[in-house]
């Protein structure tokens, strides 16, 4: 008994302090515990089961696995969600480090501008996909407006399957561009002056000195940056959603359907296949996993930091 | 030269001769522009008759403004309109709230006290960051399921009640405070829970606010979670309400910009007043680690 106390502390005190601890973060560890880590763990369970909301769960191996497999509908979603992560990261991240460098200058009206850019980033997904449908409105649109004089004015965005992906492109990096740029310039303004001025006293010009203080410099935000980016990328969902809402959702033969949606459709839809979606969703956590493993990884071997620092 | 700028730069920002000035400027006033344009437009489609929508080319400016009879309606199509604005801040207030309570203290606990299995409990807490809701959202409707808690607002608020991304940016703010203010509290036989409400988090006001803004425009704005549980219109929050609004093929668009100007509306007035604090988070939340 002793012993299991000595666990807690060598003195009444130092126990007694052990006890408030624990008793300080047992209610966020417990509801984190019951509503996150549990969930989790069972997901991966019910993955391997076939259950829908009426039958009783049936272990099935890799059942699951293997429809997915063959499932063409699956394939067209995995593949509209790396067209869209293949889209959508290059430019997001190029326009939003564009912006931050740009508002990293001594210029008026920065604060402005940077509340402007930031905008987009606090208005809910749904209202902006509702928005971005109206722009892309055939023949009506603002983007038809302005796509009138050279002769593409009768473009059908949100249903010609060749063209629905872009939409989806255009809302989701232009919501997601102020968010990055944030934390771009945080990641400026922790570059040491001194690394400029003794790169001018070398004689370097303002590329040079981009090129080789300023990025260096910035690689782990930017690294941070590629890493959220693509992460929420392969979670597109609200966009699709809305804005195929008023045609197919998912486009014409599923040419926007995303992996969440699919997983939506499966596991919430007329099927309510449980285990089949559970296993998409498995897949998705996996790719998610990979990358940031991989960001872990590349970050040791590329990352410039300049000291190793702690607290 | 080379002396004077060196000495006449403020701390960051870097000096730029004119022509890269211009070009700047030409290209933020550009991005402003393409950035503002869906704003602009859904402020002027709200308040176009029906008429005026299909007009090539399109105008900016409403010939007939009818904001007034485009708010009517819109009310005459969701007559619960104000029912799911309700909904959505009983909601975000729930959940920011929830937070506030419970990682504030988790965060202190992990900030301030030794206990065993203490590093253990907040890398795990920390390694559920790394897992997305849609990874687990079949189960978690399930457990929702389960507790009898579906189309209730347990199930839209409780969950979000706790935050392994509070918990972590709230413990970074409580660690930048002196511990001696903390140490002579206790001297003089405060307990840790009034230590935690008269002292820690008097000093944190500024992390609270970067906290409280970035969750509030996460619950607000939730889509997906609210979508899964919640079926009647007594539980809708405004996204889901605004999605069903334009899944009925037949909603005009101005009807369809006044409601997601509505829903928009609290989120940037929001913004506007405290953009310091979302500021202020993000960097806090991104780079700082």
């Amino acid at each position: 008994m002793s012993s299991f106390l000595n666990l807690f502390g060598k003195t009444p005190l130092t126990r007694r302090r052990a006890l408030w601890g624990l008793l300080l973060i047992a209610p966020n560890t417990i509801g984190l515990f019951l509503f996150f880590g549990w969930p989790i763990l069972q997901s991966f369970r019910l993955s391997f089961y076939e259950w829908n909301a009426f039958n009783t769960p049936r272990f099935v191996d890799i059942e699951n696995f293997q429809r997915l497999y063959d499932d063409p509908m699956f394939r067209k979603a995995l593949t509209n969600t790396l067209k869209l992560v293949g889209f959508v990261v290059p430019l997001e991240m190029g326009l939003s480090l564009s912006l931050a460098l740009l508002l990293n200058q001594r210029l008026r009206g920065r604060i402005l501008f940077r509340t402007i850019y930031f905008l987009p980033v606090v208005t809910s997904t749904v209202a902006a996909s509702i928005v971005w449908a109206f722009v892309f409105q055939r023949r009506y649109g603002l983007m038809a407006a302005a796509l009138e004089p050279f002769g593409y004015g009768d473009l059908n965005w949100l249903v010609d399957p060749d063209l629905v992906l872009f939409p989806i492109v255009v809302v989701t990096v232009w919501q997601r561009i102020g968010f990055d740029m944030v934390l771009f310039l945080a990641g400026l303004q922790n570059v040491p002056r001194v690394l400029h001025e003794a790169a001018m006293i070398d004689g370097a010009n303002r590329w040079q000195r981009f090129r080789h203080v300023t990025l260096p410099m910035l690689s782990p935000t930017t690294f941070l940056i590629l890493t959220l980016a693509t992460i929420s990328s392969f979670q597109i969902f609200d966009q699709v959603y809305i804005m195929t809402s008023r045609t197919i959702r998912g486009g014409v033969g599923g040419s926007a359907r995303t992996l969440s949606l699919y997983l939506y459709e499966s596991g919430f839809g007329q099927s309510s296949d449980y285990g089949y979606a559970s296993a998409i969703a498995f897949i998705l956590f996996m790719i998610i996993l990979g990358i940031t493993i991989l960001q872990l990884i590349a970050q040791r071997r590329w990352v410039y930091y300049e000291t190793e620092s702690g607290e | 030269m080379m002396q004077k700028a060196a000495r006449d730069i403020p701390p960051s920002y870097e000096r730029v001769p004119i022509p890269l000035q211009v070009i700047s400027y030409v290209l933020l006033f550009l991005g402003a522009a393409i950035m503002l344009l869906p704003f602009v437009w859904m402020v002027s489609t709200a308040c176009k008759p029906p008429q005026e929508l299909t007009r090539i080319p399109v105008t900016f400016i409403p010939e007939n403004q009818v904001c007034r009879a485009n708010l009517d309606g819109l009310y005459d199509r969701v007559p619960l309109f104000n029912r799911y604005l309700l909904n959505s801040a009983l909601t975000t207030a729930g959940r920011t709230l929830g937070q506030l309570i419970t990682c504030s203290l988790a965060a202190y606990g992990f900030a301030r006290f030794k206990f065993p299995g203490r590093n253990i409990l907040f890398a795990l807490c920390l390694a559920l960051l790394m897992v997305p809701l849609q990874a687990f959202i079949i189960q978690e409707f399930i457990l929702i399921n389960d507790l009898g808690w579906r189309d209730t607002f347990y199930a839209l608020i409780v969950p979000g009640t706790f935050s392994a991304f509070a918990l972590f940016l709230l413990r970074q703010a409580f660690l930048q405070i002196p511990i001696e203010l903390e140490e002579a509290a206790m001297i003089d036989g405060a307990n840790p829970l009034q230590i935690l409400i008269y002292i820690t988090l008097p000093l944190s006001v500024p992390a609270l606010a970067a906290f409280g803004v970035i969750t509030v425009q996460a619950a607000w704005n939730d889509f997906l979670w609210p979508l899964i549980v919640s079926y009647s219109p007594e539980t809708r929050v405004l996204p889901v309400g605004l999605s069903f609004l334009i899944g009925q093929r037949n909603t005009p668009f101005n009807l369809l910009m006044m409601g997601s100007f509505l829903g928009t509306l609290p989120m940037l007035i929001l913004f506007i007043l405290l953009q310091r604090y979302f500021i202020e988070g993000i960097s806090m939340s991104g780079v700082k680690r």
